[in-house]
Order: structure tokens, then sequence, then C-alpha cells
């Protein structure tokens, strides 16, 4: 059966919405004369609109849908992704980070690692990032076309082709600023698709103190006290207590610092919006800009899941099964779509459909943008053909990005037919990130630390990461992909549980052997070579002369101060 | 700046808004009992996009205005 039936207004809309990206690229298309401008955008954006893309080109699709899922899933605690697992790592990259990137001019994140420690150090780091980007972008196209044939019974082919030809137009159009720019219409169209659709949702249970008591018959049938699916705090003292299997410690050092700082200051796809800011000050503001918005988005993504376990709770079984079978229980990633279907009219519900849309499309261009760069500039440009000219590398990243959609379908093709495979790659990917963030802070703040010692570093926390994987295992799994294919030897509630665990081991094995190896290798950087590239050696930014809102610093402590307070609201 | 964005945003949403207000106006009332609780929710939300829209455009054409103004 056809979960969605779009009307002919429904379809206007979501054709006006592909008209409108399209044509973007093709006005921006007279502005890219250069390689610069393609891949850095000429470095010509202003603030609001690199900070509005800076977490848009996070908001992929998988996370709207994700996230609810989780709300229906583990509650409010869902929330601690943005509060804890995002804000401080935003504040800090902008504080303290932003500097180095912005002001060392390097043109990606790889690069500034050759900067700081040496070629081996940036080669490594740009092919696991650049097979990372277009392996995302692949299980984004699957889980796109998954989706679409769920809900629209499109075709499978067809929704890769469409989704692959929009996303590679634009881009090869307008480059960066294309993608930049379609990342803030993004912006703007989830949150007016979905606002009303929490409005609704909300006035539908009567209010957040129904809402509350209507989520304690699911906290009690679950096993847990009646609060856990409302308080993001209170349960935390015992992973046994909470829904999420996790307690505060895992939390707060496992996703709060390591997983989140890993995640917001060093990768690639995130930073690049930021490089791409008009000055050092606009560079800076970015994250922090994207920041506000961030901390209020758990009312926009998670909560539509909380009111859709207290309607299934209460009778209203509007989710349907997993593959339809009653045995598999809800399938919660429906969660989005089947509220966009119960409470949105023909008309709205295009508008609704269109950003989710909006999101798949926008966190795939993030990825193909990313890789380009890094292909052309740290793989191409350093390995293959050192020396050419401007237009020949403008060349090489429009082939980039063609031959990146392209390897991304052949992945979405290789994740329909071989689900596990993609299992493999994202376990692969989380031992490779892990221990990155341990490399950035070493290299940033401690000027002792060499390329030897970053490299084996990097190399150590991510077998770290395995050899931890491999010794670990969540209650109730088997051992093999999951985990525990050495020896089960640390059992954990809840694979979440594990992953935070596994992180701070992968952190830690990092971080250790950097600084061991690094001071019994011999310095090859001299402090010179190193200014502008670590903390105290390089000048701060000035910022007395700008207003307080503009100043890095000042935003930094009113947005903390404003997450405290939503984490004392919601405790 | 190249190209101002809020050109581009303040039209499409505009756009969307004076669809979806259109809408609101002639479509059947009993779409809306079944999902938006009743309300005309095309009518409403169309005019907040369409105010949202207008500001958009507001801003971005009072930028130029004084881009021209300034040189």
């Amino acid at each position: 059966m056809q979960l969605i039936h779009l009307g002919k207004i429904d379809y206007a809309i979501l054709f006006i919405y592909f008209g409108f990206i399209l044509s973007i690229g093709w006005i921006l298309k007279r502005y890219v004369k250069g390689a610069t401008d393609f891949f850095l955008s000429g470095r010509s954006i202003p603030a609001w609109v690199t900070g509005l893309a800076f977490l848009s080109a996070n908001l992929g699709a998988q996370e709207v849908v994700g996230m609810a899922a989780s709300g229906a899933k583990y509650g409010i605690m869902t929330s601690h992704f943005y509060w804890v697992g995002a804000i401080p790592a935003m504040v800090f990259l902008a504080i303290f980070m932003m500097p180095f990137y912005y002001g060392s001019k390097a043109r990606s994140v790889p690069e500034y690692l050759k900067m700081r420690f040496d070629e081996k150090t940036r080669g490594l780091n740009a092919c696991t990032f650049a097979v990372m980007t277009v392996f995302s972008s692949g299980i984004s196209m699957h889980v796109f076309a998954l989706l679409l044939g769920k809900l629209l019974h499109w075709d499978y082919n067809m929704s890769i082709a469409v989704s692959g030809v929009i996303v590679l137009v634009y881009i090869l159009l307008g480059g960066l600023t294309c993608a930049i720019y379609n990342e803030v219409l993004q912006f703007f169209l989830i949150v007016f698709g979905f606002a009303p659709l929490v409005m609704l949702a909300m006035k539908h249970v009567g209010g957040w103190d129904s809402l509350k008591q209507q989520l304690e018959p699911v906290a009690t049938s679950n096993g847990f006290a009646a609060g856990a699916w409302t308080h993001s705090w209170q349960y935390l003292g015992s992973p046994t207590e909470n829904p999420m299997g996790v307690g505060w410690f895992g939390l707060v050092f496992g996703l709060g610092f390591v997983l989140s700082f890993g995640y917001w200051c060093t990768d690639f796809l995130v930073v690049q919006r930021a490089m791409a800011a008009n000055s050092m000050s606009a560079a800076r503001r970015t994250p922090l800009i994207a920041a506000f918005p961030k901390m209020l988005f758990p009312a926009l993504v998670i909560l539509p899941g909380l009111v859709a376990i207290a309607m299934v709770q209460g009778g209203d079984h509007f989710l349907p099964y997993v593959n339809g079978d009653p045995k598999l229980g809800l399938d919660y990633n429906m969660t989005i779509p089947m509220m966009l279907v119960r409470f949105f009219p023909s008309g709205m519900l295009g508008v609704g459909f269109t950003a989710l849309m909006a999101s798949f499309m926008s966190g795939m261009a993030g990825n193909v943008t990313a890789f380009n760069t890094v292909w052309t500039y740290d793989l191409y440009q350093s390995y293959v053909a050192p020396g050419r000219t401007d237009a020949h590398y403008l060349w090489m990243g429009r082939c980039a990005t063609v031959v990146g959609i392209i390897i991304s379908a052949g992945c979405a093709y290789l994740a329909a037919s071989f689900g596990n495979i993609m299992d493999m790659l994202q376990l692969v990917f989380s031992f490779v990130n892990a221990p990155l963030f341990a490399t950035f802070l070493l290299g940033m703040f401690w000027r002792r630390s060499t390329g030897h010692g970053a490299f084996c570093g990097l190399l150590c926390g991510t077998i770290g990461a395995a050899i931890f994987h491999g010794l670990s295992l969540a209650n109730g799994d088997l051992p093999g992909i999951k985990g525990g294919w050495i020896d089960p030897y640390f059992t954990f509630n809840s694979e979440m549980g594990q992953n935070f665990y596994m992180a701070m081991a992968a952190w830690t094995s990092c971080f250790v052997l950097t600084i061991v190896i690094s001071l019994a290798t011999k310095r090859t950087k001299t402090d010179d070579e190193l200014r502008g590239l670590v903390y105290s050696l390089t000048k701060k930014p000035e910022t007395a002369h700008d207003p307080w809102y503009e100043q890095p610093v000042t935003l930094g402590i009113i947005v903390l101060a404003c997450t405290l307070v939503l984490n004392i609201i919601f405790w | 700046m190249q190209f101002d964005l809020r050109f581009a945003i303040g039209t499409m949403f505009t756009l969307l808004g004076v669809i979806l207000v259109a809408y609101g106006i002639v479509s059947d009332s009993a779409i809306y009992a079944n999902t938006s609780l009743g309300i005309n929710i095309n009518l409403y939300w169309g005019f907040v996009l369409l105010a949202f829209g207008l500001f958009m455009l507001y801003l971005a054409i009072s930028a130029r205005g004084k881009a021209k103004r300034k040189p």
C-alpha cells in the first residue's frame, strides 16, 4: 500500500523547490571563474549564510528521520545529541580552533594536518575522509530511495537517478557556493515545514503537561520509572535506569567529548562551510550562529517522536510495522513521514514532504562538495598532478563531482544488495573517526607534538577502537559485527553505551601514543613554521573593537548559558 | 557579496505562501477535519510563509538600495 498520496498541488510545491535549487545553480554559474570559487566559494560568504549552511550540512535526512525515531524510542534523552553532543563542541570550534583553520589559509582539514604535521598524516586523513564521504552519500541515497519506495512506490532506480542528477547539476554549476545556498534554503524549508507539524501534534495531545502524563505509561510498560521519557538527566545514574542504556560518564565523555568534538571540530564536511566565510570574524561566528537554532532543533525533530509514541500508547496505530511484520515491532524510522500524513492536508503535505526531500539532497551535496575538494587538493594536486593550472584543477573538481556521485550511486546499489556491507563500513568509519580529535587537540595546543607521533597515534587509535570493539558486546547481541569477535570481555547495556566507551578507548590510545612517540622523536618543524598553526605561537584574533554580538567569546558564553538552562528545564 | 541569497529565499517563500493561501481558500474544508484538527492550516501557514517571504525580499531590496547609494 502506498503510504503517502501526494496531490497535484503537493507535486507543484516539490517541483517549485527543484526549480529553485537548479536555477540558483544556473545564476551562480557565472561567478565560478576558478578553482577557488568552486571549492572555497572564493571565501566570500557572509556569516549568517555559512552559519545556517553549517547547521544544514549536518541536518541530513538520516538525522531528521533518525532523531524522531530516537525520540520515540528513548524519549527526551535524545536531546543529549544536541545539548551535550553538539553545542559545546561548536563553541570550542568557534573560539579556539577556527583561528587556525581560517588563519592558516588551509583549503581543507587534511591540508591543515599537512601544514601542522607532515605529508603522511595528511595522506591518511585525506584517503579515509574521501572514502567515507562517498560512502556516506551512497548510504544517504540508498535510504532516500528506500523511503520513497515505501511512501510513494517510486522505483528504486528512479529515486537514485533523480537525487543524483539534481545534486550533480547544481554542484557542477555553482560549486560549493551553490551547495551552501541550497543548504540555507533547506534550513528554512525544514523550519517552516516542521514547525506547524509540531504545533498540530502538540495541540492534538493537549500540550506539554498532558504529553508528559501520556508518556508515563510508555515508560512504565517498558520497565522504567514513570518519568524516564521526559527527563534528560535524572535517570542517567545507572545504565539500567534509562531506555538508552547509558550512564552519565559514558554520555558526557564518550558522546559529549570524544565523539562530538571529533565530529564538529575535525570533520571537513562541516568545517568547509566555515572556511568559505568572508572574514576571520565571520568564520568564527559560523558555528555560533549555527548553535542557536541547533539548540532549539530538538523541538522540531525530537518532539514529533515523543508525540508519536504517546499516540501509539493511546491506541492510535498510525505507525507501520517494520517490513509490515508485527513481530518485528514498530518502524520508528517512519515517525516523521507518518506524522506528516497524519496531520497535514494536501498543500502543507507538499511543503513537509519537500522539506524531507531537501534534507536528503543537501546531506548528499555536503558530502559531495567535501569529497571533490579533498580529492582535488589533497590527493590529486599533492600526489598525482602537482603544479597544473587553476583551470585544470577546476576541471578536475567537476570530474570528481561526477565520479563521486557515480561511486555514491554504486554504493547505494551495493547497500541494496548486501545490507551488511554498509553496517560493516559504518563500523570501520567509527573506528577511524574516534581518535581524530586527540590528534587535532595535541596538534593545536602542544607545539612539541610531531608528525610521526600524530600518524602513529591516529593509526593506533583506530586499531584501539577495533580491539575494544572486539572485546565488548551489548546485552542481547551475538558476537560478530556487533562486537565481541575477540572475546566479549566487557558487556554493555546497549550498543550506544558500547559505542561511547569504544570512542573513549580510541581517543585515549591516540592521545597517549601521540605524546609518547612525539617525545621520542625529533621535532621536524620549527616554531617559525608552526606560527599560525599552534595556539601558543599564534596571535589571538583582535575582537575588542567589534560590537558584542560579533564577538565569538561573548556569543559562545550566551549559547552555553542558554543550553545550560534548557538542560535544567528538562532535567 | 555576489548574489543576494535573500532574493531567492524571499521569492520562493512568497510563491509557496501564495499557493498555500489560494489553496486554503478554494479547498474543501472536509480535508482539514481528518488531518489538521479542523484547522485550515494551508490558509494560516500560507500567510506565515508569505510574510516571511516578503520580509526576506524587503531585506534584499533595501540592502541593494543602500549599496546603490553608497559607491
